[in-house]
């Protein structure tokens, strides 16, 4: 057996992100005996940090805008993924029925490079703690240092490596992590499914990162989604468009349309002042037209974006900085950085999926 | 393109005319392929069977750490190397009994398994969860499972009463295996946290160095293309390869005869294509399609022989290797496209090979006639002495295998030397003992009888070295068969010493056993043995533990044995050593072997060596209790007993009523013997069926030749016929050269066929298998083969004298009037 | 039609060279029919076997037609017997496993010049009708040399070369056979050159030439 059939079984196993049967990539799935996601849960830190093995699935989801010293553009990702094959206690041992996947990728204008990672729970080569803060996965690792706020999740030390890219950063942040949608409760379709959701969206990193043995040093800013729920998406509901922006006034701004058979979708929104303030943007106000399409692993993906917020007065033309960002994981998707200009400019992460 | 297709069809229109020519080549050409393809079935579906095997989820040829003692190792150090970068996969295996048979498990971690283990079986993606969720999956071989007689989605309890998971086929797997989760083999196997090794996939990133991760408690094993069963197996192997060749030969020499014959024939048919315009391209280039397009037909028709006696051999071949080697070949053929291309290529290249020397001559062949050939004597002479000088060189080629030659392909290379230079000296030799007979005649017909059997001698010489080398084969391998079967079982009726023997499922039962037995007055004697595995110098070896019983000093045979070395095994710093193992370790008495034990190495003195006919393993034997004492986990299960005769069946009954123990677990020595004999038999019915096969193709050789000398003989004969011999005096003087030639032919064979079944026994199986029998021979044995031999050339010989007793005189006749 | 000039041609005997034609020169028109006659190894044979090109000659020069026959290589030699010369020997030299029918038509196959209605009248000028099923060892000689002359005529050669043709026949036969050719090289237009040993038969040709001592005297 090889990974490859492996990561067709994750597929069916984890948070597979191609369409499958079940809405996009199993997460239309039905919840039957797993943790409800129900509005009003107050959120504790660390504990919500660490992982949540009575829901389905689980994702630290960390993208990065970065400048090398010559001031070209470049952009990372690490996520860890966390799915439970089966409800219930989780066994102690190779009897935990929880699968860790991960990926790491990094872009630049000129080149693309991605690696995934898979465990299986329980015997410690992959997982989670909240205190102190710790998710790794062989040796890849994001981890607290000594002074770390649980209320910031900072600092936090960040490494990956793969045969021809790696990276080491250092994030820091001075404002607390925030909660998406209604006080960390993200719908996600009309009839209920909803999954748990907060972001620490004002990490500022520095670091090196190294592309075919050459390192540069690097700084930026950085965004980490952490999101858990037992089916986040209806089984109708195909993919999803999602923006993270940072824009150059230090707000922050997320965006995302889930996009249904029907050929309907749905945005949402959440504004994030520099202050660290949320306001949730009603789906109506929000207008996001596909510009530009890129042909990449034979799709046709929507690389170029016009984005309106009307009642904010925000109008934008967003960019990738590479439109070949493609993760051809054991699931693939679309993931780079981007730069945006128009009303506001600035720089951010699109993530395309379900194409 | 037409203009082709007409000398194409002209060539063939001879076919039409000469059609036993045809079906001497054809028959050649398909006995050549038939029996080369078939052994070489044989050898391909052993060898993916060794494959499966070797790459069941990362064998032999995926790297992997091991723990240096052989032992498991904490699974920490899995991790600690993942989380240095490793990519390292865990795996744990062990040994249970499942429905009283011992069969591998193998537990292994699918999620980190390496992408580049290749061949291995491969699980569905859905099945993925199946496999690692509760209750999990046994993973396990069609064959395998109807061996273990479940079903699948069946739970069998092993020994310790747990019970595997439900059972499920995957083909691909190789058989004897049962593959389990990682967690699930802990726990069946009693090993939390434990893993016996760690595969080693493609690096994601540079991993640390190993000694600053573990230290030194784990090692890297480099992958090898070469299996052990491979290794093991490679003898037999070449044993059927060195057959199916040897029938090659005696095919394509039949096919070199009847190619001769037919240019021969052809060749004013082709000077008159020649001479009406069609260019000497043009016509060689369609006498090599003619021969290819033949060889292709032959070559198909060879091929479905090939198949049907490699399935007819097949079931012997898989019990000889079981038996052998304990290795598992599926029973059922399958055939991949490549034999198929293989055989065809291989009857296409013999074709052109068997032919070479006729298609130069017509390839060379003016277009007019040239001067009269040379007098056959001369040309014979030239032709002998050349072929003479080539045996020598072949001859002196097989002394210097023999001399410097260390492998058992030098030991083959020693054989078919010997042959090859016997084949070619053959017509040199018979052509000294006819002329012998020539300057003995006196008699003007006897006189004749020999002058003409010396000129016969180039026609038939091919189809007399064909002979020659098949009697030959037959009289060495069953010279060697013999030998072996007589050594076996002398040496088993000694190693045999209980009356019987009782296998315990596990440590409890044979405890219970044993002490059941010691209230029996029938039971004369309990003999308590173990077995333990280890290795030695990369090595597995087996260490049979045997209890100190007179029984045994008195039967058990030693080859080899330092004074009082049973009682010198007592004390357990002594051990014997299998005379194969002792060769391969180039170990003697008075040497030490250290072992490593789970308490330390344990240093052995060497003071005797035994025959261990048929095992593939090493083995060294120890007292039981010393070995128990060195390896405290040896299971205590084997138990032998002596009892009175007139006691077994009463106790055995006893016994099964008692324990519930199956055939398999208490047995009487004569079933234990008639089984070993079982095998050991079936060991060589391959040997014996591919003897026979060859023998005969040598037959087929011999008639074709005879048959084709037969028509070109009428010249010789017919001005005898013309000074008033009668047809059917002819006839018996046609008959009685051809026997007496082959009678001469025959005795040549028996010195050579002992020269063979010498070379068999003191190099080939030395040097295949360990051991060395003492040399024996069979006289009787040699006179029927010799009768045999005779009687083959009486049939091949009927048929043309018996046409030629009936002949008509007007065809006799015609010789004078068509004399050009 | 023919023309061959200061024609020579050496073998070596017994490491001796042997001079077998030394210098011969002829002429042969269209629808000319010359007979060579000559003593045993006068070199009769060789002329024409250099003629049909079935050996290379050492010097001088061979003309057929627009052809040098002599600058040819062995497959030009080939392409011009198979398309303009038909061979008749001694022995017949048909092909045993093919019957009759086969026999008359195969060089004209192979050539590629086959006529059906040239090879019909042939047939029956021949008077091979009732024998065409036959193989040749079940004819006598003079069929068998009348199916010989067939497959030679079969591809309208240019040139019909015989050697020695009759001489495997009785008197009578060997009279109706050349009678037979001479109709039918008449029929054709043909040049024929007939190597015999007869000379009344000789004389029943065009012209007759005398080969002495490697020259035609």
């Amino acid at each position: 057996m090889s990974r490859r059939a492996f990561a067709g079984g994750i597929a069916a196993l984890t948070l597979a992100r191609r369409a499958g049967a079940q809405g996009y990539a199993g997460l239309g799935e039905t919840a039957d005996g797993f943790g409800k996601v129900t509005p009003g849960k107050l959120f504790a830190f660390p504990g919500d940090h660490g992982p949540h093995p009575e829901f389905r699935i689980e994702w630290w989801y960390l993208t990065a805008n970065l400048v090398d010293s010559s001031g070209a553009a470049c952009g990372l990702q690490w996520t860890l993924f966390r799915q439970a094959a089966q409800p219930g206690p989780q066994g102690e041992g190779w009897a935990n029925q929880q699968i860790w996947m991960a990926h790491a990728a990094v872009t630049r204008a000129d080149t693309h490079r991605f690696n995934e990672v898979f465990s299986r729970g329980g015997v410690g080569q992959a997982g989670v703690t909240a205190k102190p803060f710790a998710a790794w996965i062989d040796d890849w690792e994001m981890k607290a240092l000594e002074r770390t706020d649980d209320r910031t999740l900072a600092p936090l030390a960040l490494r990956a490596s793969s045969t021809d890219f790696s990276y080491a950063l250092t994030l820091e942040a001075d404002r607390p992590v925030v909660l998406q949608g209604d006080r960390g409760y993200s719908r996600k379709s009309e009839r209920g499914q909803a999954s748990y959701y907060y972001s620490q969206p004002f990490y500022r990193a520095r670091g090196t990162l190294t592309i075919d043995d050459k390192p540069v040093d690097v700084s930026g800013q950085a965004w980490m989604d952490r999101e858990w729920s037992s089916q986040p998406l209806d089984a109708d509901q195909t993919g999803w468009d999602w923006l993270s922006l940072h824009l150059s006034s230090g707000d922050k701004l997320m965006l995302y349309r889930l996009r249904q058979k029907d050929g309907k979708d749905y945005p949402f929104g959440n504004w994030i002042s520099a202050a660290g303030e949320t306001q949730m943007i009603a789906g109506s106000d929000i207008q996001m037209m596909p510009k530009a399409t890129a042909e990449v692993a034979g799709r046709k993906l929507p690389v170029e974006w016009q984005i309106a917020i009307p009642s904010r007065s925000f109008s934008i033309l967003c960019k990738p900085l590479n439109p070949r960002a493609w993760m051809g994981t054991g699931f693939s998707y679309w993931e780079g950085p981007i730069g945006f200009a128009g009303t506001h400019h600035g720089v951010g992460y699109l993530e395309l999926t379900g194409y | 393109m037409r203009r082709a297709l007409w000398v194409l069809a002209v060539l063939l229109s001879h076919w039409r005319r000469h059609k036993m020519q045809f079906a001497t080549l054809l028959v050649g050409l398909i006995a050549a392929t038939a029996l080369w393809s078939g052994v070489q079935a044989i050898n391909q579906q052993a060898r993916n069977a060794y494959d499966r095997a070797a790459a069941t989820f990362g064998g032999i040829r995926t790297a992997m750490l091991v723990a240096p003692a052989g032992a498991t190792f904490p699974q920490e150090l899995f991790i600690k190397l993942r989380r240095a970068g490793w990519p390292v996969s865990s795996a744990l295996e062990g040994r249970v009994q499942v429905n009283g048979r011992s069969v591998r498990l193998l537990g292994i971690e699918p999620v980190t398994l390496p992408v580049e283990i290749g061949n291995a079986p491969r699980l569905g993606a859905a099945d993925l969860g199946r496999f690692v969720a509760p209750p999990g999956q046994t993973l396990v071989a069609r064959e395998t499972l109807s061996e273990l007689q479940e079903a699948e989605g069946a739970t069998p309890p092993i020994s310790n009463g747990a019970k595997l998971p439900p059972l499920r086929v995957l083909p691909q797997l190789a058989p004897g295996v049962l593959v389990v989760d990682i967690g699930v083999a802990q726990r069946l196997l009693n090993k939390p946290d434990q893993l016996s090794r760690l595969l080693i996939g493609k690096p994601k990133s540079k991993p640390a160095p190993l000694a600053s991760v573990v230290g030194d408690q784990l090692q890297l094993v480099e992958p090898t293309a070469e299996t052990e069963l491979e290794r093991l197996t490679d003898s037999f192997h070449l044993n059927l390869t060195a057959f199916g060749l040897l029938s090659f030969f005696v095919g394509l020499f039949i096919v070199n005869s009847a190619v001769g014959l037919a240019f021969e024939q052809r060749l004013p048919m082709l000077r008159t294509l020649r001479a009406c315009g069609a260019s000497a391209r043009l016509v060689n280039s369609v006498l090599v399609v003619e021969l290819v397009a033949l060889a292709l037909i032959a070559g198909l028709i060879g091929l479905v022989c090939g198949y049907f006696i490699a399935a007819v051999l097949l079931p012997d071949v898989a019990a000889s290797l079981r038996g052998l080697y304990g290795a598992q070949i599926p029973g059922q053929l399958t055939l991949q496209p490549e034999w198929w291309l293989a055989g065809i290529g291989i009857s296409i290249a013999g074709a052109l090979v068997a032919a070479a020397t006729s298609l130069i001559k017509a390839i060379r062949m003016p277009v007019l006639a040239t001067a009269q050939p040379h007098a056959w004597q001369q040309r014979q002479r030239r032709w002998l002495i050349l072929q003479s000088l080539a045996a020598c060189a072949v001859f002196a080629v097989a002394l210097l295998l023999l001399q410097y030659g260390q492998s058992l392909i030098a030991g083959f290379g020693v054989l078919a030397a010997l042959m090859f230079g016997a084949a070619l000296i053959l017509p040199a030799l018979l052509e000294i003992i006819l002329l012998a007979g020539q300057r003995a005649a006196r008699k003007p017909l006897a006189l004749w009888f020999w002058a003409d059997s010396r000129q016969q001698l180039s026609g038939l010489s091919l189809a007399l070295m064909a002979l020659l080398l098949a009697l030959a084969v037959n009289v060495g391998v069953s010279t060697m068969v013999e030998t072996f079967s007589r050594t076996f079982l002398g040496w088993l009726n000694g190693r045999l010493a209980a009356d019987v023997y009782i296998s315990a499922s596990d440590n409890a039962q044979g405890v219970a056993i044993r002490n059941w037995l010691r209230e029996r007055s029938d039971v004369q004697a309990i003999l308590s043995g173990g077995r333990a595995e280890a290795q030695v110098q990369g090595q597995p070896v087996e260490l049979l533990g045997l209890p100190d019983h007179a029984l045994y000093r008195e039967r058990w045979p030693l080859l080899e044995a330092a004074p009082r070395a049973w009682s010198r095994l007592m004390p357990g710093n002594a051990a014997f050593i299998s005379e194969q193992f002792s060769r391969r370790l180039n170990v003697r008495i008075g040497d030490v072997v250290e072992v490593p034990a789970p308490g330390g190495t344990w240093e052995l003195d060497i003071v005797g060596v035994y025959a261990d006919y048929g095992n593939p393993k090493g083995q060294l034997t120890v007292n039981v209790a010393a070995l128990i004492r060195q390896f405290p986990q040896t299971p205590q299960t084997r138990i032998g007993l002596i009892v009175a005769k007139e006691n077994i069946p009463g106790l055995i009954a006893a016994l099964q009523k008692q324990f519930a123990l199956d055939d398999r677990s208490v047995a009487d020595q004569a079933t234990v013997k008639a089984e070993s004999v079982r095998i050991f038999n079936r060991t060589f019915a391959v040997t014996s069926a591919l003897n026979a096969f060859t023998l005969g193709v040598a037959g087929i050789a011999l008639f074709t030749s005879l048959l084709t000398l037969a028509n070109s003989r009428l010249p010789h004969l017919a001005p005898l016929w013309a000074i008033g011999i009668t047809r059917p005096r002819l006839a018996a003087i046609e008959l009685t050269k051809t026997l007496s030639v082959a009678l001469f032919t025959a005795l040549l064979a028996v010195p050579l066929g002992l020269l063979v079944a010498w070379c068999l026994i003191a190099i080939v199986n030395v040097k295949a298998f360990g051991w060395r029998l003492p040399f024996h021979v069979f006289p009787l044995q040699l006179v029927e083969l010799v009768a045999v031999a005779l009687l083959a050339s009486l049939l091949a010989a009927l048929l043309p004298v018996a046409r030629l007793a009936r002949m008509q005189p007007a065809n006799l006749v015609k010789v004078f009037a068509n004399e050009r | 039609m023919l023309s061959i000039k200061n024609l020579s041609k050496t073998f070596s005997s017994a490491g001796e060279p042997v001079h077998v034609l030394r210098g011969v020169d002829l002429d042969l028109r269209a629808g000319e029919r010359v007979a060579l006659t000559g003593e045993s190894g006068s070199g009769k044979s060789t002329l024409l076997h250099l003629i049909a090109g079935l050996d290379a000659a050492d010097g001088g020069a061979i003309r057929l037609e627009d052809v040098e026959v002599t600058a040819l290589s062995d497959a030009g030699r080939a392409s011009l017997r198979r398309d303009r010369i038909g061979l008749v020997f001694q022995q017949f030299n048909l092909i045993p496993s093919l019957s009759v029918a086969d026999n008359l038509v195969f060089q004209a196959r192979i050539a590629d010049r086959h006529d059906a209605a040239w090879t019909k009248e042939l047939v029956e000028r021949l008077g091979l009708g009732a024998l065409l099923k036959r193989y040749p060892e079940q004819l006598s000689g003079g069929q068998q040399q009348r199916v010989a002359i067939g497959r030679a005529l079969a591809t309208k050669p240019s040139l019909l070369l015989a050697d020695e043709p009759t001489g495997n026949l009785d008197e009578t036969t060997a009279e109706n056979v050349l009678a037979l050719t001479r109709d039918l090289v008449a029929r054709t237009g043909c040049g024929f050159l007939m190597v015999t040993h007869s000379l009344h038969l000789a004389g029943t040709l065009d012209r007759h030439l005398t080969l002495h001592a490697g020259r035609i005297a």
